[in-house]
């Protein structure tokens, strides 16, 4: 066997709590775990703790400048508080498992472990929504979250002729963070339709008392006084043969093309469900953020025993949220594990703070909630799974003779059988089939996820190390 | 289509991209050091054999895959850099046992 | 107000569906009621193999009949269904293994059947060019392939639809009886009434059969199953082991399917399953000792279909030993792929002539019951 656990795997094969993720959730989850006494784990895919929105808080070669903005410090003091809690951190970890039993899959350096916890807490976060207009596999297009990741890690500004396409907060920091960092935009194409902004009326004055509403309007202006913004866009389309050559759209009943060097779409967050589903947890349609959300108790609690969620991956609610989510988790945690643990946050308090935390977030699902036509492509030769390259055509063409679910899809079509696991097709795949069927997207579903979550090569699974924990009896704190 | 800012000094890692040695920073992701680097970015994709260049830089999307050190489809946007590292674009389909 | 039909299968896996077929083809219009949907299961997600190779003595005829009707699938159901015929190779990893397989093919050469032939480790080599040189042999079964199994459940639903069936999904059995000469299933919210019952719901049949006085000892099982990414084409036949657990088989694409029945946990009620790592630890371990060229591939997925299986390792056929006009089909222990086509035509030739040709002797569910 090549495969050897490599230095700094994980030093025990069981732990009072496992936190998968160290983005805000996860980094406040395992602090208050670890203070409180309890053996705690996080792993976490990154070289560093941040998770996306903060990512890189602590090695950004452009942190404590201006490009970033003032709240990516609050990434730096969450890591730090989570390097000094005592808690094991492993980076670098990819958990491609996580069962009822709450047994952990774990690859690092190419090696797996299995280990076993008494709790775990998925705080595995938010991807950003598929984003399935023609063209959006040519290379050239990339999503907006993308580029802001390699603008936190790298200090890399996208260049040549660029323009962002679509809605939502981030969106507009990425727009802000370009400009600050010396870079032009050609345009924004914000495909907000007209109606989200009456359906979002109501919900104003919330929005207004919330943190995000200065903010978000400053943000919007410092962006608007350079950048030309096109409103209202429709039939959005990245053109090019072989990479990106312009983007060609709809505004106002006027078709225009732009020519492009880069394109970044973003339409919104969606939870990153792969692992909770994997792991049996109940999920249910959310008809305003159109995705699926686990079904949650109190502190998040979830139907899989001892399995907690906490931040984006239980319902977007924004990053402040996430630190008062994944604090609440660790109280259920240590509530069952170490009660007689002093020194913790006041759960009314922590309680208090998510609320703040909150407010707002209904005006905001509302003014972006993503348009029909790019949730749902309304052409045939749109691709779906970019993995296994099958087009909105060929998904139809399946429901016609006889798939009437997404995974009926996966056999007819391989839709969704590639790498990413239906992570950059499931929800289109489920919204498009109720609307071919008539059904509604609870009613269709989504695919059935399975563990390994991300690939791992044979050579790990074949030398897993025969005395991990994993095995035998399952014992629940 | 990116460009680097901040201090080019920083860039103190060497890494090897289809046999073109390039400068990086401790910290990079291997994609975005193939981004920085001005060289072609595309894989083709193993269905149809069309170029695709990386999409979500988060480690879902696995369209950055990259042969590094010889091992294969790994997900470039997850693995730093670390000197002297050697990228090979995945052209056509990919070859296991290499 | 019940729903009358001619004859009420319950499951709607590759043998509920195979005998609606072949009851309709006789004439018959039934119902074929189905708690999920059509190849939800073992049926829908199982490896494809489509296997003479290796039989239990009880089935080779069946067997046979089946092979017969796959090799003119699509004559039957209007879709290939899939199927490649490029053999199945049993291999032996050591020399004890390939002297037991002698004696296995002379036996059954004994009895009628030649299907199988050993071969050597140079006709092994010929056949499976990336097997470990340490393997001595095998036996080929050169008529064998595979099948997609979701699309060949779906065909046979289909075909079966068409020619009069009707399939109702997602419709969960909740009580039958018997009421003078017909049967009483009711299902949601419907009651169909038939004279005759086929019991082909898989890891739920068990239940079925209770409610009909006829309780036998049937396990739901999870045998759990491994996909690689693409690789280039390297073996055609589908491979299996004789000691330890496994099969083996490259689809067109270039994903590699690893499976040998490692079992996950099973929860039936909940339809959900499972898996053990630890032994896919180990059948991982059986790929990377016999092809060498795996050893980087990459393992995307891995699931488990839920499936029946009888303490004796083959299925229970046939006639009820109680009720005239009920049949069961099931418990075929992770091996009924194969003999879908072939048992749904023995059963409808059981069903309307009252006998087969083909023999099911040791079958019958009364060797379960005291």
């Amino acid at each position: 066997m090549n495969a050897q656990v490599p230095a700094g795997g994980p030093a025990r094969s069981t732990y009072d709590v496992i936190v998968i993720g160290a983005g805000p959730a996860g980094m406040a989850a395992a602090t208050t775990a670890a203070r409180a006494g309890l053996s705690t784990l996080v792993l976490d895919e990154n070289t560093v703790p941040g998770g996306q929105v903060y990512r890189a808080a602590t090695t950004s070669p452009l942190a404590g400048g201006t490009v970033l903005g003032a709240d990516f410090a609050k990434g730096a003091a969450l890591a730090g508080g989570l390097a000094t809690s005592g808690a094991e951190v492993i980076q670098g970890a990819t958990v491609w498992s996580l069962d009822r039993d709450l047994v952990v899959g774990v690859s690092r350096g190419g090696a797996s472990r299995l280990l076993k916890a008494g709790r775990v807490i998925l705080a595995t976060g938010a991807l950003e929504r598929p984003f399935p207009i023609p063209g959006w596999t040519l290379p050239g297009v990339m999503s907006v979250g993308a580029a802001q990741t390699v603008l936190k890690a790298s200090g890399l500004v996208p260049s040549g002729t660029i323009a962002l396409a679509g809605q939502g907060p981030l969106l507009w920091l990425l727009a802000a963070q370009i400009l600050r960092a010396g870079g032009t935009i050609r345009a924004i194409l914000d495909t907000t339709p007209k109606a989200n902004y009456l359906a979002a009326l109501p919900y104003a004055a919330g929005f207004l008392a919330s943190p995000y509403a200065f903010k978000g309007l400053a943000l919007i202006r410092e962006v608007r006084a350079k950048v030309r913004v096109i409103r209202g866009v429709n039939r959005l389309e990245a053109c090019g043969t072989g990479a990106l050559s312009s983007v060609r759209f709809e505004a106002r009943g006027v078709t225009q093309t732009l020519a492009l060097d880069g394109l970044f779409l973003h339409q919104g967050v969606v939870p990153h469900v792969n692992l909770a589903m994997a792991a049996g947890v109940e999920h249910r349609w959310d008809e305003v953020q159109h995705c699926f959300h686990p079904v949650l108790g109190a502190g998040g609690t979830t139907s899989v025993e001892g399995l907690l969620i906490a931040g984006d991956g239980a319902g977007i609610a924004g990053a402040e949220a996430a630190v008062e989510r994944g604090r609440l988790a660790a109280l259920v945690a240590v509530k069952a594990l170490q009660p007689e643990a002093s020194g913790l946050p006041v759960l009314a308090e922590v309680e208090a703070a998510l609320a703040r935390a909150t407010r707002g977030r209904a005006f905001l699902d509302r003014l972006f909630e993503p348009q029909r036509e790019y949730r749902i492509p309304t052409g045939d030769e749109t691709i779906v799974c970019r993995c296994e390259e099958v087009t909105a055509g060929q998904i139809r063409q399946s429901i016609a003779v006889g798939a009437t679910g997404p995974n009926q899809l996966k056999a007819y079509r391989r839709c969704g059988m590639g790498p990413c696991q239906g992570r950059l097709c499931g929800l289109t795949v489920t919204e498009l089939m109720a609307e071919e069927r008539g059904k509604t997207p609870e009613e269709i579903g989504y695919y059935r996820l399975r563990a390994p979550v991300k690939p791992v090569s044979l050579a790990e699974i074949a030398s897993i190390p025969p005395d991990d924990a994993a095995v035998g009896a399952v014992v629940r704190g | 289509m990116f460009r680097r800012i901040g201090d080019p000094a920083a860039a103190t890692v060497t890494i090897e991209i289809e046999g073109t040695l390039v400068k990086a920073r401790p910290g990079d992701s291997v994609t975005a050091a193939l981004l920085a680097s001005g060289l072609d970015f595309c894989r083709h994709t193993p269905v149809s054999g069309t170029p695709r260049g990386p999409y979500c830089m988060m480690g879902v999307c696995f369209d950055c895959l990259v042969t590094i050190d010889g091992v294969g489809n790994r997900q470039g946007c997850l693995v730093p850099v670390a000197e002297g590292m050697k990228i090979t674009l995945q052209k056509g389909k990919r070859e296991i046992g290499q | 107000m019940s729903d009358t039909a001619d004859a009420i299968i319950i499951g709607g896996g590759i043998h509920g569906c195979s005998t609606a077929l072949h009851l309709a083809l006789r004439g018959l219009r039934p119902v074929l009621i189905e708690k999920d949907y059509a190849g939800r299961h073992a049926s829908g997600v199982n490896a494809g193999g489509v296997r003479q190779l290796a039989r239990h003595m009880a089935e080779i005829p069946l067997s046979a009949r089946s092979m017969d009707l796959w090799e003119r699938i699509s004559d039957l159901v209007d879709d290939d269904c899939g199927f490649e015929c490029h053999g199945q190779v049993l291999v032996a990893e050591d020399a004890a293994e390939l002297e037991a397989m002698r004696e296995r093919v002379a036996e059954l050469t004994l009895h009628g059947f030649t299907h199988e032939e050993l071969i050597d480790g140079a006709e092994l080599r010929r056949l499976v060019p990336a097997v470990a040189e340490t393997c001595p042999g095998g036996v080929v079964s050169r008529r064998d392939g595979a099948a997609d199994p979701a699309r060949t459940t779906q065909a046979f639903r289909r075909k079966a639809e068409a020619l009069g069936a009707r399939v109702f999904e997602g419709l969960k059995v909740e009580h039958v009886v018997r009421e003078g000469r017909d049967f009483v299933v009711r299902a949601g919210e419907k009651t169909f009434r038939a004279p005759i019952l086929v019991n082909a719901a898989g890891a739920w049949s068990g239940r079925i059969a209770a409610m009909l006085g006829e309780a036998v000892p049937v396990e739901a099982i999870a045998p759990m199953l491994m996909i690689t990414s693409r690789v280039p084409a390297f073996i055609k036949p589908v491979v299996i082991l004789r000691g330890r657990k496994l099969s083996f088989k490259q689809f067109p694409n270039g994903t590699v399917m690893i499976g040998g029945g490692y079992l996950g946990r099973v929860y039936p009620e909940e339809n959900a399953t499972v898996l053990d790592w630890r032994k896919l630890q180990q059948n991982a371990r059986t790929v990377w000792d016999l092809f060498p060229i795996m050893r980087e591939a990459t393992i995307i997925r891995a699931w488990a279909g839920i499936e029946s299986r009888m303490p004796d390792d083959i299925p229970v056929l046939g006639k009820s030993a109680r009720h005239e006009g009920l049949y069961h089909q099931f418990g075929f222990s992770a091996h009924g792929f194969q003999l879908g086509p072939g048992t749904g035509a023995m059963m409808a030739e059981l069903i309307v002539t009252g006998q087969t040709n083909t023999p099911i002797d040791g079958l019958g569910i009364s060797r379960f019951l005291s």
